[in-house]
């Protein structure tokens, strides 16, 4: 009786007696989930154009970020280190293109994922031969300082990064839904991605939107680098923020975009609360796998995520 | 034919030439470590600094000294990335290298000494866990093959407790004090947390347990529970991306950085440089010296870099954590040193750098003559006591660099030592391990 009593009516009195506070577990947990979903992005924007998973959108998040600091080490100003980032996130986007994605084309979509694989280790060993394995401390010059926020006559604790990235993270999802219905090249790219051979046969370049999507998803991944590493510094187990991305798209489906977002959320607040009102009685760390469980309840009710295409085969 | 005669004989002599090189080789006499190591993976920003002071040290002593006691120091470094299963493969690959096999293994990790610790024993090769790994080895009547000189995480655990009712002025003011532990979740992180449970008992202060799941970059739930929590003190048992994130969040709940201590394996400089300002304040526990300021730094410059400092610097030369490889190198020359007084001075083996490391007597004479005057308390090993119980200190980051803020601090042996003992005899109990006599030692 006691632990039904501690697991399911404790931390609900809890969250009553003490509004406040949940309100601000309930916050944290939205302004983390946003920088989920920055990473989520990256992958859906990759699946909807060539229906592969890609395994190296965590590394893509630290070949960025270590190109940016970088370049920063080297005397190079915060606003040209980024504009040369995004440079070389491009010509990565077109290497592979070219050498990966062309002569793959046609193949099975899991030859794809396994080339991804490759691409991993091996953008993970450049860039630490490049830059580095050590620490590095990335400074672009967002505030940090901690914001009291008033509350029914309390206070909640933000910090002023946090609402910054999620500020970013907005602003990057309206551009890309902007991108994606109002452009051209994005309904091109809603063409590929619903028929490859369709799209082909109407004149859309393949070769061109693979390299506009790896670009894109480049740049997403250089704004998760730069969200991500500015709170860790500058390292290799930057490239492990993609564990984190994957219970988002288990939730918001791969194909989705506006699923990736609230699928961030849901994880983000869910794991907040989770660890913070149920991790305490299993002895806490609880947060990763979480998450996990989460996206897996939602699975079972809508198997292609909340916002996946319904998956209709005939027999 | 005649061509084919030609290049037999020729390759039948390379090989016989290749087999005399090889024999005269194997009869210089030489002492092999394996390194493991991780210079890449996740951990790589504390491991790279660690295997570079430990190299050095080697390169110190084979180039000033010809080696120790006219005996060459050979090793090969093996990639295990803090990976258990694969730090396990390395040992298994280098455990018989050079003339007489491993002379003493360094995990390098606590979740590799476990696994190495029934190894080997059945190889008879020692194992020195330096300040990590499992604490019932101190006692070497059950862990015969083990040791982790110079002190413990439950020594350790038991020094900050000191610290803090120092800081309280006063033990008993102890008493209603909220501690938090924000440990890694795994067995590294759990070690203190037998110590800081009994402790807690004897002296009053409440206890609370905080895990953070590998590899740590997102702990926000954990930073929202201290907010809520409010306590006087933090201790933490990090590592790797875990510590630097921590070290921000604190600052970010603006909880006062002097009252925030981390294990000592908390407290390298990648654990604050990356927080910036935030971390000026953030404490750490160590047992060796900070900085570049002793003779065997300058002695490494001269005789590794060839004068070189800026080199030197850039291989982290008086990082906390190449003072730390460094600082085990010197353990293990010095106990190769000890062992060959009684066997002479040739390639030993595992068995022979065993006696070597239990009967090590590092004297404050001794380590000021190896340059290391001040670096770190003198120990003397035994059978009985692997460990030493040394004392520890509390340095803090000022922003630009660490500095010693307190004395030594002696652990509590008195409840430290009895629980050692008792995990040692159920360890013994379990693995049906006959705890040695040591009076029958020599």
């Amino acid at each position: 009786m006691e632990i039904l009593n501690a697991f399911f009516v404790s931390p609900f009195v809890d969250m009553a007696e003490y509004p406040v506070f949940f309100a601000e577990v309930v916050a944290n947990g939205f302004l983390t989930g946003i920088m989920y979903s920055l990473v989520a992005l990256g992958f859906v924007l990759i699946f909807k154009a060539s229906e592969t998973f890609n395994f190296a959108q965590g590394v893509m998040v630290l070949f960025a970020a270590l190109t940016l600091v970088g370049l920063q080490e080297r005397g190079v100003p915060t606003w040209l280190a980024i504009g040369i980032t995004v440079g070389v996130m491009v010509l990565l986007a077109m290497a592979i293109e070219k050498v990966m994605l062309r002569p793959l084309v046609n193949q099975d979509p899991f030859i794809l994922f396994m080339a991804t694989i490759g691409l991993t280790f091996f953008l993970e060993g450049f860039g630490e031969t490049l830059w580095g394995s050590n620490v590095k401390r990335l400074d672009v010059g967002i505030p940090e300082r901690p914001l009291e926020v008033p509350l029914g006559g309390d206070f909640m604790l933000l910090n002023e990064f946090d609402l910054w990235a999620a500020g970013i993270g907005a602003v990057m999802v309206l551009g890309l839904a902007l991108f994606f219905h109002r452009t051209t090249i994005g309904r091109a790219l809603r063409a590929v991605a619903d028929d490859h051979q369709a799209a082909m046969a109407v004149g859309i370049s393949l070769r061109t939107i693979w390299v506009v999507v790896w670009s894109v998803s480049g740049v997403v991944a250089l704004v998760a680098g730069i969200m991500w590493g500015a709170k860790s510094g500058v390292q290799f187990s930057l490239s492990l923020i993609a564990l984190k991305a994957l219970p988002v798209l288990i939730l918001g489906g791969l194909t989705s975009v506006p699923g990736a977002i609230v699928g961030g959320l849901i994880i983000g607040i869910g794991e907040k609360i989770g660890e913070v009102y149920w991790g305490p009685l299993v002895g806490g760390a609880i947060e990763n796998w979480f998450a996990y469980v989460l996206a897996l309840i939602f699975l079972l009710f809508r198997p292609q995520g909340l916002f996946g295409e319904r998956i209709i085969e005939r027999v | 034919m005649k061509l084919k005669h030609i290049v037999t004989t020729g390759l039948s002599a390379a090989v016989v030439l290749t087999s005399l090189y090889a024999a005269q080789v194997a009869a210089q006499d030489e002492q092999f470590f394996p390194l493991l190591v991780y210079r890449t993976g996740p951990y790589a920003p504390n491991g790279i600094p660690a295997a570079n002071g430990a190299v050095d040290y080697f390169k110190l002593i084979n180039e000033r000294d010809g080696g120790i006691n006219g005996v060459k120091i050979t090793w090969e470094e093996c990639e295990f990335q803090y990976n258990t299963k694969q730090g396990v493969e390395c040992y298994e690959r280098l455990k018989n290298k050079g003339p007489t096999g491993a002379t003493i293994v360094f995990p390098w990790s606590t979740g590799v000494t476990y696994q190495l610790i029934p190894k080997a024993a059945v190889d008879e090769i020692p194992l020195h866990s330096m300040g990590y790994g499992q604490t019932a080895a101190a006692d070497g009547r059950v862990f015969k093959w083990a040791f982790n000189f110079p002190t413990t995480y439950w020594s350790q655990a038991s020094a900050l407790i000191r610290y803090v009712g120092a800081q309280e002025e006063g033990m008993e003011n102890l008493a209603g004090k909220k501690i938090a532990l924000v440990h890694h979740n795994s067995a590294y992180g759990k070690e203190p947390i037998p110590t800081l449970q009994v402790l807690s008992e004897k002296f009053g202060y409440d206890l609370t347990i905080l895990a953070v799941d590998h590899p740590g970059q997102e702990q926000k739930a954990t930073w929202l529970q201290i907010r809520r929590l409010k306590p006087d003190w933090i201790f933490m048992w990090g590592w790797g991306v875990m510590n630097q994130v921590a070290v921000k969040e604190a600052a970010a709940i603006n909880f006062p950085m002097d009252h925030f201590i981390g294990v000592w394996w908390s407290g390298s400089e990648a654990d604050v440089i990356p927080a910036g300002d935030a971390a000026i304040g953030y404490k750490a526990a160590n047992f060796h010296g900070v900085g570049a300021g002793f003779a065997v730094h300058d002695d490494i410059v001269e005789h590794v870099y060839g004068g070189d400092a800026e080199a030197a610097r850039a291989n982290n030369l008086g990082e906390v954590l190449y003072n730390r490889g460094m600082t085990g190198s010197m353990f293990a020359v010095e106990a190769v040193r000890t062992a060959q007084a009684k066997y002479g001075n040739k390639s030993l083996t595992g068995a022979e750098a065993r006696w070597g490391m239990e009967n090590l007597d590092l004297t404050e004479e001794r380590l000021a003559e190896i340059g290391l005057e001040g670096f770190t308390r003198p120990l003397k090993v035994s059978c009985e006591d692997h460990e030493t119980m040394g004392p520890v200190f509390i340095q803090q980051w000022d922003g630009a660099k660490w500095n010693q803020v307190s004395e030594w601090i002696e652990p509590m042996r008195d409840v430290v030592r009895p629980m050692i003992e008792e995990a040692a005899a159920a360890f013994a109990a379990e693995n049906n391990v006959t705890p040695r006599d040591c009076s029958m030692e020599g």
